[in-house]
C-alpha cells in the first residue's frame, strides 16, 4: 500500500487539529456525568466552565487550552504497509505545518538553554513511538500533552516486596499535585518493564477509552483518589479524578518499577488510519 | 459576593475580597511565568527599569498562544499556567513591587502570609483558554519576545475578565491551602 506523502503530512495535520479543538466523546461524556454529579458549587462552576470551553473551542475551531503540549505520536505499522517515504520526516513536517496552521504554541525549547525552536520540532520532537504490528495498515494516534499534568507525574522503583504501597504512591503523587494539572484527572499507572518502560505504560494507559470497565484494584485507587475532596482545579470538591487505568508488563524478578502519568481534564488524542483495502 | 475591578488596582479594592468571592477585572493585565519572573528579578537586582509598570497590576499566569496577523498579534488561546511554579520568585517579586492580583491555576505554596495586606490571588478554569480568549480585547504590546510565546510578557485590554474565583486573599486566607491539608489528614489516616 503507497500513499502520497503530500497528502499524508496534510493527514497529519488535520489529525493534530482534530486532537487539538474536538476532546474525544468519552472524555467529554465523562466530565458532563461528573458535573452532574459534583455537589461542590465551586467545582461545579469550574467544570461548567470546561464544558463551555469545550463547545467553544470546536464551534470556533480554536485549540482548547493554549498550552497546545509537546507533539506525542503513538504508530502501529503493519508489516505489510510499505509507505515507501520516510514517515519520521514527514510527522516532523506535519508538525511544523501545524504550528503555523492551526496554529499551535511553540513549545519545544532546548531543556538546558531553554531557546524555543519556534516550531515544536527538535531533538527527540516530536516523540514518535513505533510499534511493528501485522497486517497492511498504518494507524496513527496524536497525543499532544501538556506540561501542568506532565509535571505532576512521577516514578517510583519499589522493593518487589512493596506491592501494597502501590495504591498509596498514586495518592501521594495527587496530593503533591493538588490543583495544580487542571484536575479532574486521568491517572495512567504503568507496573512492571523497566524504568523507562513503566512509563510508557503509562502514557499508552491514559489512550484507554473511559468506558473500559476499570478493575477492582482501579476502582479501589479511584475511589480513594476521590475520597481525598481535591476537586476540580483543587479548589474542593468530590471529584479529582474520572478515571484511573494500570498497565503492566513482566519485570526482573528484583524490581518492582511503578509510573504514574497524571493527565488533565483535557485529555487530548485522535486517531487516523491508512491503508487496509485490497 | 461578586465583585467588578478596573485596573489599575488601588489597596482598597482588594482588600474587601475574600477566598470564595467572585471577580471580573476590566483594565489591563500582564502576562509572566518562569522566565519573565527570572527577567524581572534580575533586572530589580541590577537596579535597571522594567519596560512596563506593575503598579497596581495584575499579573496573568499564561503563556498565550497568538497569532500574527496583519493587524498585529492576535489571541488565539490564552488560559492560565500553573501557578505553583512561580512561588519561590512571587516573594522577591511581592517585596519591590504593588502587584495587586495575581490570576492563573492551581494555587501556590507558602504565599498566603505574604500576600496580606498587598495582593490577592484569583483562580482562573484551568485549560479554559478559548473561553478565556474571548474576554481578551486587544494585544497591546509584547515585550521581551526573545523569551519566546509562551514567555514573553504581553499586555493585554481585557473587559469582565472572569469569573475569577478568589483563592487566596489578602487576609491570610488560602483555599487550596485548606483543601490540601485536608487531602493530606485522609491519606495520613489511611496509612495509619
Amino acid at each position: 500500500m503507497k500513499i502520497n506523502p503530500n497528502n499524508f503530512i496534510w493527514s497529519i495535520v488535520n489529525l493534530l487539529r482534530k486532537a487539538e479543538i474536538e476532546l474525544p466523546e468519552d472524555v467529554k461524556s465523562a466530565l458532563i456525568r461528573a458535573e452532574t454529579i459534583e455537589e461542590n458549587q465551586v467545582a461545579k462552576s469550574q467544570l461548567q466552565a470546561i464544558l463551555k470551553n469545550i463547545e467553544l473551542a470546536k464551534n470556533h475551531g480554536i485549540p482548547m487550552c493554549q498550552d497546545t503540549g509537546i507533539m506525542i505520536f503513538f504508530v502501529e505499522l503493519g508489516t505489510e504497509f510499505h509507505p515507501g517515504f520516510d514517515l519520521e520526516a514527514a510527522i516532523k513536517e506535519a508538525v511544523i505545518l501545524a504550528t503555523a496552521e492551526i496554529p499551535l504554541r511553540p513549545n519545544a525549547v532546548n531543556p538546558l538553554t531553554r531557546q524555543n525552536s519556534g516550531d515544536n520540532t527538535g531533538i527527540g520532537i516530536p516523540d514518535i513511538n513505533w510499534k511493528l504490528v501485522p497486517g497492511n495498515q498504518l494507524k496513527i494516534t496524536a497525543a499532544p500533552k501538556g506540561a501542568g499534568s506532565e509535571n505532576m507525574s512521577a516514578l517510583h522503583m519499589f522493593n518487589p516486596k512493596e506491592i501494597e504501597h502501590i495504591p498509596n504512591f498514586v495518592l501521594e503523587t495527587v496530593v503533591n499535585a493538588g490543583g495544580m494539572p487542571c484536575p479532574p484527572l486521568m491517572i495512567g499507572v504503568g507496573i512492571g518493564g523497566s524504568f523507562d518502560a513503566a512509563a510508557r505504560l503509562a502514557k499508552e494507559a491514559l489512550l484507554e477509552p473511559l468506558y473500559t470497565p476499570m478493575n477492582s484494584f482501579e476502582e479501589e485507587i479511584l475511589e480513594a483518589v476521590n475520597a481525598l475532596g481535591i476537586g476540580c482545579m483543587g479548589l474542593g470538591g468530590s471529584i479529582t479524578a474520572l478515571a484511573v487505568h494500570v498497565k503492566t508488563a513482566y519485570c526482573h524478578t528484583a524490581s518492582l518499577p511503578v509510573a504514574i502519568n497524571i493527565q488533565c481534564w483535557a485529555n487530548r488524542h485522535a486517531s487516523v488510519v491508512f491503508g487496509g483495502e485490497e | 459576593m461578586e465583585y467588578h475591578l478596573q485596573t489599575p488596582l488601588k489597596k482598597e479594592d482588594i482588600k474587601k475580597l475574600n477566598v470564595g468571592d467572585i471577580v471580573y477585572i476590566s483594565g489591563e493585565v500582564l502576562t509572566a511565568r518562569d522566565e519573565a519572573h527570572s527577567r524581572i528579578l534580575e533586572l530589580d537586582e541590577t537596579g535597571e527599569k522594567l519596560p512596563f509598570s506593575l503598579k497596581g497590576a495584575v499579573i496573568y499566569h499564561c503563556g498565550p498562544l497568538m497569532q500574527q496577523t496583519e493587524n498585529g498579534w492576535k489571541v488565539i488561546s490564552a488560559g492560565p499556567t500553573t501557578s505553583g511554579r512561580m512561588s519561590k520568585m512571587t516573594h522577591s517579586l511581592l517585596k519591590a513591587h504593588e502587584v495587586r492580583v495575581i490570576i492563573g491555576k492551581g494555587g501556590m505554596e507558602c504565599i498566603a502570609s505574604e500576600m496580606k495586606n498587598r495582593c490577592v490571588y484569583l483562580a482562573y478554569t484551568g485549560g479554559c483558554a478559548a473561553l478565556a480568549s474571548k474576554l481578551i480585547q486587544e494585544v497591546k504590546t509584547v515585550h521581551w519576545f526573545d523569551l519566546g510565546m509562551p514567555e514573553a510578557v504581553w499586555v493585554l485590554r481585557v473587559e469582565d475578565f472572569g469569573p475569577l474565583i478568589v483563592g487566596i486573599d489578602s487576609n491570610g486566607n488560602d483555599i487550596f491551602g485548606k483543601v490540601r491539608e485536608r487531602a493530606e489528614k485522609v491519606l495520613e489516616n489511611r496509612k495509619r
